[in-house]
């Protein structure tokens, strides 16, 4: 088996960061991404989609080409497309790539999975023509796919990014359904002085505003009761806003109220997560160096909590300074003098995070959904079924495995796992802490059975 | 299946003949085969073992598990897949992936 000093998970902002510091400090890195080609979803194809439509994706999205470069330059071992379904003690992490089964050991191990979507359960959110705002954007941006009718439902910056996105590409939204009210942007303004300090991005939020004003397109603000109408698939989205109870038809909903960390592979690994109440999710506890509670295992990125692309490279770079230090490639003293400039331009990064995280906060209904509404998109459970199983004592999300199957599809919980713990924390008047998260264990992706034989004749071949 | 899709294709290329559910489409070589069949106005992937509802890409990230079809027998997420000349791709019987975690 192949033995580097770090394998990264993730070729995103975070994790190429990390590998273009750690292969400069002289340390051997691998690095695994499930995508065929580097960037992330939020670089998503920038080598290749920067030059084709550069202008509707904009000159942030651009930036991820100097990381891409970055990791081609150097001596970097980077696995495309492998799908990574277990990191055991030690490290051993094994992984798939085109359905053929393989390992790499190392003594330290970065996580830099990313963001998943924070689950939007609504009525109607399963039907086919609803996607995840990110959905829509990876359409465009790996694809150049648009979506010709799309309305726009949830609330934050993305949202926004989006519409700009599809009115540069000429197929602006038919509306924009906005969940957050009036009263989040007043209370948001106890954190202006932080915005104001981030202020280029406070500019880019106007900017973006008046763009989407000028292409005139249709805005709800404060939505509720918020439901998608179809049959076989999405028809209309039907909600309610300043008293008025409104349907807008159209063919596809964009659905976003913000992104939340992955933590799939952290959880398998027994790191320790805790509530983080201004972000309404979990995040692993982590020191200032990204460095787990699992000796040698670090984390950076939005996997690590939400903070965005460019904080994600800073603290990349940090998590790789230190993981050298560790292993005697660079001093004490020289560590510290290199983490300086990253950390300030991480703080810098993290000003303005409190105030949109205020101004924008998840959605009420898809926070705590009507009993009737789907929230385990693998198994079809309900919000009603959860909260009927908290009724029989029911007071954890595994202990619901025992109950019903939410959390035992496909997707492992990655759909459903923060609603089924707010569901159970709300009906049982406990903490998201006390009521916990469901248990990971790998296999974190599906491994087939002759991918497992396959990688023991091979292991057996390399021993004889 | 509907021709008129409600996705706007932008990218030119070559294309190659694929099979979905025994009808000829021509998609963009090497393309996402999610976005392919989106764009060529496929609705619907595939039907969930529970109830029968119908689904489709949802997530685009190969986390929702969502997009699931059958190409060769096996069941695999088709936004994790690029597009090739002579692909057959089904929508998957029971739509149980190949293992269950459970």
């Amino acid at each position: 088996m192949i033995r580097r000093d770090l394998v990264i998970i993730g070729a995103g902002p975070a994790g190429m960061a990390a590998a273009a510091t750690a292969a400069d400090l002289g340390l051997s890195v691998s690095i695994l991404d499930e995508q065929l080609r580097a960037g992330g979803q939020i670089y998503r194809d920038v080598d290749r989609a920067a030059e084709l439509r550069g202008d509707i994706l904009g000159k942030d999205y651009a930036h991820g080409a100097t990381l891409t470069a970055g990791l081609r330059s150097r001596a970097i071992d980077h696995l495309p497309g492998a799908v990574v379904w277990a990191i055991e003690e030690g490290f051993r992490v094994s992984y798939s790539i085109d359905g053929e089964a393989a390992q790499l050991s190392a003594s330290h191990v970065l996580l830099a999975t990313g963001a998943l979507e924070r689950p939007m359960p609504l009525p109607g959110w399963t039907l086919p023509g609803v996607m995840t705002a990110g959905a829509g954007q990876i359409l465009l941006k790996q694809s150049g796919v648009l979506a010709r009718n799309a309305v726009l439902v949830g609330s934050g910056p993305l949202l926004y990014l989006i519409a700009i996105q599809m009115i540069r590409a000429g197929t602006p939204p038919a509306a924009m359904i906005e969940t957050q009210g009036r009263g989040d942007i007043m209370r948001a303004m106890r954190h202006l002085g932080g915005a104001l300090r981030g202020w280029p991005y406070l500019l880019k939020g106007m900017r973006m505003l008046g763009e989407i004003a000028r292409a005139r397109v249709p805005r709800f603000i404060g939505a509720q009761d918020i439901r998608i109408e179809g049959d076989s698939c999405a028809e209309a989205v039907a909600f309610t806003s300043a008293g008025r109870t409104r349907r807008i038809a159209c063919d596809t909903v964009f659905l976003h109220h913000g992104v939340v960390p992955n933590t799939q592979a952290a959880r398998s690994l027994g790191i320790t997560h805790a509530w983080d109440d201004a972000q309404n999710c979990f995040a692993p506890m982590l020191d200032e160096w990204g460095q787990s509670d699992v000796e040698g295992v670090f984390i950076a990125g939005d996997g690590a909590g939400i903070r965005g692309a460019r904080a994600a490279e800073h603290a990349g770079g940090l998590a790789a300074l230190k993981i050298a230090e560790t292993l005697g490639h660079i001093s004490g003293p020289d560590c510290m003098e290199r983490a300086a400039p990253l950390r300030a331009a991480l703080m810098h990064e993290c000003a303005p995070r409190a105030f949109l995280d205020a101004a924008y906060p998840p959605f009420g209904e898809a926070l705590a959904p009507a009993d009737s509404t789907i929230v385990c998109r693998c198994e079809e459970v309900t919000a009603g079924a959860i909260r009927r199983y908290a009724g029989m004592g029911c007071l954890g999300p595994n202990q619901a495995k025992a109950f019903g199957r939410a959390g035992m599809g496909a997707c492992q919980g990655r759909f459903c796992g923060l609603t089924v713990t707010a569901l159970l924390a709300e009906a049982n008047g406990r903490t998201a802490d006390e009521t916990g998260h469901f248990r990971i264990r790998p296999p974190l992706k599906p491994v087939t059975l002759g991918e497992l034989a396959a990688m023991d004749e091979q292991a057996q071949d390399a021993a004889e | 299946m509907k021709t008129a899709s409600p996705f706007l294709e932008t990218d030119a290329g070559p294309r190659v003949d694929v099979m979905f559910e025994d009808v000829p489409l021509r998609l963009p070589e090497g393309a996402n085969l999610a976005a392919a069949l989106l764009a060529a106005g496929v609705q619907v992937f595939r039907h969930t073992k529970t109830t029968g509802a119908p689904r489709a890409a949802f997530c685009m990230m190969g986390a929702c598990f969502d997009c699931l079809v059958e190409i060769d027998g096996v069941v695999r997420q088709a936004c994790m897949i690029e597009v090739s000349d002579g692909l057959e791709i089904s929508r998957p019987e029971s739509a149980e992936v190949h293992n269950d975690p459970a």
